[in-house]
């Protein structure tokens, strides 16, 4: 599957199913399994259609049909929180592998 | 309207030397032999995902990890920098739809979803790694496992 267009038609991989939705959403929207199932669904389906070596099929769905705006800001300056230091990112890792001890 | 991520990401990562795009002139090819409902499918994220106390991912991090094809959501974690998980660590089947593949499973819609599934960080600046260090390993794995299919998802 792919989110990014352009870096897809350069590797050619030998199937490809695009939709165009923002980064952290190849398979959908959180807590819309339906959505999810008929993205996963569709998806899969293209092993079986896909006849010509680097086709890449679209899929219809848009992310929201009244609001286009994120496609403006999508992997932009500023778009993501900032990487942790790696003393927070220490801090982190601790506090997950006490959810575990 | 697809995004241009190509000149994006430049303009994103303009204080690092520019990275050099894959790009291929060939499509490797093997035609399906079976229908997908005969399929073993193996799912592989670049999302990130751990799975309960699996160590982190770290920079240029070639190494991934084997998530259980029976893990529960809550047991799931991301671990990436490079895209806003927020929603991902709410749902991961947003990024990596273990869950809704194995109700495809259960339907019949595949044949088998092969355990485990894998992840690692698409974060990687050197695709030069990615093939010779990262792939290699996770190839021999899904070989082992005889997998007919496999599903790349990207975060």
């Amino acid at each position: 599957m792919t989110s990014a267009l352009d870096i897809t038609q350069a590797v050619k991989p030998p199937r490809a199913v695009f939709l165009n939705f923002p980064l952290g959403h190849q398979t959908g929207k959180p807590h819309q399994p339906e959505l999810q199932r008929r993205i996963v669904r569709e998806a899969l389906k293209c092993f079986e259609t896909i006849a010509r070596p680097g086709e890449i099929v679209e899929l219809p769905y848009v992310w929201d049909p009244n609001d286009r705006t994120w496609e403006d800001r999508d992997y932009t300056p500023g778009f993501m929180p900032r990487r942790p230091t790696p003393v927070e990112a220490d801090a982190m890792e601790a506090e997950r592998q006490r959810r575990y001890r | 309207m697809p995004i241009a991520y190509i000149p994006r990401t430049r303009e994103l990562y303009s204080s690092h030397t520019p990275y050099r795009w894959a790009v291929n002139e060939t499509v490797p090819w093997t035609p399906l032999r079976k229908p997908l409902s005969s399929c073993k499918l193996a799912l592989i994220s670049s999302g990130g995902i751990l799975h309960r106390d699996q160590p982190r991912f770290r920079r240029e991090d070639t190494s991934y990890r084997r998530i259980p094809k029976n893990a529960h959501p809550s047991d799931l974690y991301i671990w990436h920098f490079g895209y806003p998980t927020a929603d991902a660590q709410a749902d991961p089947n947003c990024v990596f739809p273990l869950e809704r593949l194995r109700e495809l499973e259960a339907e019949g819609v595949i044949g088998e979803l092969s355990d485990p599934a894998f992840s690692f960080t698409g974060g990687i600046y050197s695709s030069r790694k990615v093939r010779e260090e990262l792939a290699p390993k996770i190839i021999e794995e899904l070989k082992a496992a005889r997998v007919d299919a496999f599903y790349l998802v990207p975060a």
